[in-house]
């Protein structure tokens, strides 16, 4: 099998080098008129079939290195370091992903994946097809050249195959781990694909809007697998890594998230665009900045340039990616001044108050948030560089800086729905904004008198300060929504005399674009509400004997036992803890600490319960060498539900904006309404 | 557009004042200081992670922080003198974030700066855009107003 998924990794090298070159030679000659032995439009085309047949190669590959995983073959180096026999069958399948090797071959695939899809769906718009089909090909070129020789999967073990592996590292043996990085890695391969459209477009200066809609519905889908990643990231980071937090501010955590902000940028100025041809430097600026940002993310992870906890897949594979980077910023600012001519804009802004000046505002925030993001991550490396000596950049830095910055953009998404297009009068600013404002002011006076205390910014740290500001900031933008859904909601009920519930459903479906991102917008609400609780956190940490209890918020935690266990895989230390609130028995929690045998490393299984309110979230922490006694800490996080609960909301509103919108009195809502009526008028005679 | 101006400097003074008397006002106590102080710290075995969060099996240097922390503490050290006591000890890859010296003052003034510049930039780029507007005279015919038509019909659309 090694053999074969060796074989099978070089043939889709040749292919999409095949798809590379003569799709190039093809649109050369397209653009130029001129023709060779075989007509350009028959080159393009068997361009075209080899990159469909580099997705089936590469298939091959991958479904050969997890049958060497499955049939625990330990001859494959990879496979011996990143699984052993008692390995779960999950996990034997997430050794895929859970070294470099495998992780750069999940990429590959998922490139081909992508670039299945384009070639399958080229009859959308053939030439912008080939062009970005051909793009395509050049990034799988680079990653395919990665696989097939900076680190190759299949590389066989020297000497003697041992009788088991080292197994899988203990962090990534949870369910979650089998989503999230496909999740994330769908999400920065996902930006490939607009990238790709982007600048296809502007090499053969694509007449016309259509590329903008293209692109913008690819960045939604790698936008959606992103979020989905980053957030399944953060949930396992809370269940397993058991510092009762989400969000770490690492290296690789922020490779993850300036992408994810650039897109956000461009998702809200493509409007611009689509609306009033406004924004198309910024916009194709947007979309290069987001691929080569899921590049250099990438390259974070995978080279160690900065120090991070996930240290699991550093190795010296910079010396590929540095040149990539330069190639590709090269070819974006070649391509930029050949043709940026092509983007003049159609219109000017024309008043400070108006719909397109927030989005600018919006894209400017956002992207000096991408900045924050980055020159934080970059900060250790120019330190070392200009002091010789490394400084850390870590939560307290973006706590101060990111914050209020997020804080900012915030206000901005409920300012910014409420705006006209072109210009807004002060008649118009106050009538829509009196509601929210209101709703915030009321907020903020309520949040205080249940005793949070904005001036004990200097106290402690300035978390409560801006937790004040997110809670009434949150009214406002739910206020803001929801008013833009009742103003719809009551004119389709005048209409058609339907109720509010259903007029409701019925204007999103005729606009699912608008209203499934003000869904995204609440949804993005409840996740900064649930940030803001982080703000209130409590620990206790205590040893516990039997029958010896702690206290932490309104909770008693009481130790029942403690014991251990042990089955193939892992030896487990757990305690078993009664949960009292305020007398009463809720629940039973056992925390515990797994020792995995093969890898020879502990991890940590956290206990919790989650109500709406807040997490009481266990950590069993070890046991006291001396008394034999385990040692519990116990955390107490408010709103951590909201950020999960957050991120559906999300997911759903995206999804919403994905479906295109029904046209008013189009023939399927007339039929569906006819339908509707002749059923009333057949009840009403049955009566 | 004077007065829609003059109004939202109004909407965002008030916050400022409001907040600068925030600021003037609290105490410190003991424990928030051991808290807040063990978040400015990074554990320095190699685990990344904040001093005060550090929660690995048997760490060697967590608790020899944490005790140093809780002793400079109790001997009434101010914050800045911790953070001089543990960097000198340590290095500076001990402090969570970089203080506000020299260089590193930097990685706190470029971020800020670059929102400010880039927040100026816009109005400015919308002001001139505007001006610009208003020299050209509109020039009206039916295809100029079919055109307008479809316009208002796609930037309307509900």
């Amino acid at each position: 099998m090694p053999t074969f998924g060796t074989y099978a990794l070089l043939l889709a090298l040749v292919l999409s080098a095949y798809n590379l070159l003569a799709g190039a030679v093809a649109l050369r000659q397209i653009a130029t008129r001129k023709r060779g032995r075989l007509s350009p439009e028959r080159l393009a085309e068997t361009a075209r079939r080899a990159g469909i047949a580099c997705f089936v190669a590469v298939t091959c590959g991958a479904f050969a290195l997890v049958w060497a995983a499955f049939t625990n073959d330990f001859s494959v180096a990879y496979i011996l370091h990143h699984s052993n026999r008692a390995l779960p069958a999950p996990y034997k399948f997430a050794a895929l992903w859970s070294g470099q090797e495998g992780s750069l071959l999940l990429w590959s695939w998922l490139l081909a994946g992508y670039g299945l899809v384009v070639r399958l769906r080229h009859k959308v718009d053939v030439k912008l097809s080939a062009y970005a089909s051909t793009i395509l090909a050049g990034i799988q070129v680079f990653f395919l050249l990665l696989v097939n020789f900076a680190a190759p999967p299949f590389a066989l073990v020297q000497g003697a195959v041992p009788h088991d592996g080292f197994g899988l590292n203990p962090l990534l043996q949870y369910p979650e781990m089998v989503i999230h990085p496909p999740m994330l890695y769908l999400g920065y391969v996902g930006l490939s694909a607009p990238f790709a459209f982007a600048l296809g477009a502007l090499m053969m200066r694509y007449p016309g809007e259509k590329w903008i809609h293209i692109t913008r519905r690819w960045t939604m889908v790698g936008w959606l697998f992103l979020t989905c990643g980053i957030f399944l990231g953060a949930h396992w980071a809370y269940q397993v890594l058991g510092w009762g937090g989400y969000w770490g501010w690492d290296p690789v955590e922020n490779a993850s998230l300036m992408p994810w902000l650039a897109a956000t940028a461009f998702l809200h100025s493509v409007m611009m665009q689509e609306k009033r041809g406004m924004m198309k430097k910024w916009n194709v600026w947007l979309i290069f900045s987001a691929f080569l940002l899921a590049l250099l993310g990438d390259m974070l992870t995978r080279t160690g340039l900065v120090s991070s906890v996930h240290a699991f897949a550093q190795s010296s594979i910079g010396n590929w990616f540095w040149p990539f980077l330069v190639i590709c910023v090269a070819v974006c600012l070649f391509t930029y001044f050949l043709n940026r001519d092509h983007l003049k804009a159609d219109h000017k802004l024309e008043a400070l108050v108006s719909r397109e000046s927030s989005f600018l505002f919006n894209n400017v925030v956002l992207m000096a948030a991408c900045f924050t993001v980055l020159w934080g991550t970059l900060f250790p490396v120019l330190s070392e560089y200009v002091q010789g000596n490394k400084v850390t950049v870590s939560a307290p830095f973006y706590d101060r800086v990111a914050v209020p910055i997020g804080v900012f953009l915030l206000f901005l998404t409920g300012v910014g729905p409420l705006l006209a297009w072109r210009s807004t009068s002060m008649r118009s600013i106050r009538k829509n904004l009196v509601a929210p404002t209101v709703a915030a002011v009321l907020t903020g006076i309520v949040v205080i008198a249940i005793g949070v205390h904005p001036w004990s910014i200097f106290t402690s740290t300035p978390g409560t300060f801006y937790a004040w500001m997110t809670f009434m900031l949150a009214a406002f933008v739910t206020t803001a929504i929801g008013s833009e859904f009742f103003r719809g909601a009551r004119v389709i009920q005048k209409q058609t005399g339907k109720n509010l519930f259903a007029s409701v459903v019925r204007l999103t479906r005729r606009n699912t674009r608008r209203y499934g991102g003000y869904l995204v917008h609440f949804g993005v609400v409840v996740i900064f509400i649930g940030l803001a609780g982080s703000a209130f956190n409590q620990s206790v940490e205590k040893e516990l004997d039997f029958h010896q209890s702690m206290n932490i918020g309104p909770y008693r935690l009481e130790c029942l036992d403690y014991s251990e266990d042990t089955n193939p895989n892992y030896d487990t230390e757990y305690a078993l803890l009664n949960v009292y609130r305020d007398g009463k028995f809720v629940t039973q929690l056992d925390p515990a600490k797994r020792f995995y045998q093969a890898s020879q490393q502990a991890s940590t299984i956290v206990a919790e319960r989650s109500t709406p309110e807040w997490d009481l979230y266990v950590v069993y922490a070890g046991k006291d060498p001396q008394t034999g006694q385990p040692i519990i800490r116990a955390h107490l996080n408010p709103l951590v539900m909201w950020i999960w609960v957050g991120v559906l909301i999300v997911i759903w509103g995206t999804l919403i904006a994905l479906v295109p919108s029904m046209q008013p009195g189009s023939a399927n809502e007339a039929a569906k309404s006819l339908g509707k009526r002749e059923l009333v008028t057949a009840g009403k005679a049955e009566s | 557009m004077k007065p829609v101006m003059t109004r939202l400097m109004q909407f965002a003074v008030a916050p400022t004042i409001a907040i600068a008397l925030l600021l003037s006002m609290g105490a410190t106590s003991p424990n928030v200081r051991y808290h807040r102080i063990g978040h400015e710290l990074m554990c320095v075995c190699g685990c990344n992670e904040i001093l005060a969060e550090c929660n690995h099996d048997s760490c060697p240097d967590s608790p020899v922080e944490l005790a140093e922390l809780k002793a400079d503490l109790a001997k009434g050290m101010t914050d800045h003198q911790i953070f001089a006591a543990f960097q000198a000890e340590y290095g500076a890859t001990v402090l969570a974030a970089p203080m506000l010296t020299r260089f590193n003052m930097v990685a706190w003034i470029v971020p800020p700066l670059l929102l400010v510049l880039g927040i100026v930039g816009v109005m400015g780029l919308v002001r001139k855009w505007r001006l610009r507007a208003a020299a050209v005279p509109a020039a009206a015919n039916v295809e100029h107003f079919d055109h307008l038509r479809s316009r208002i019909r796609k930037e309307t659309e509900l």
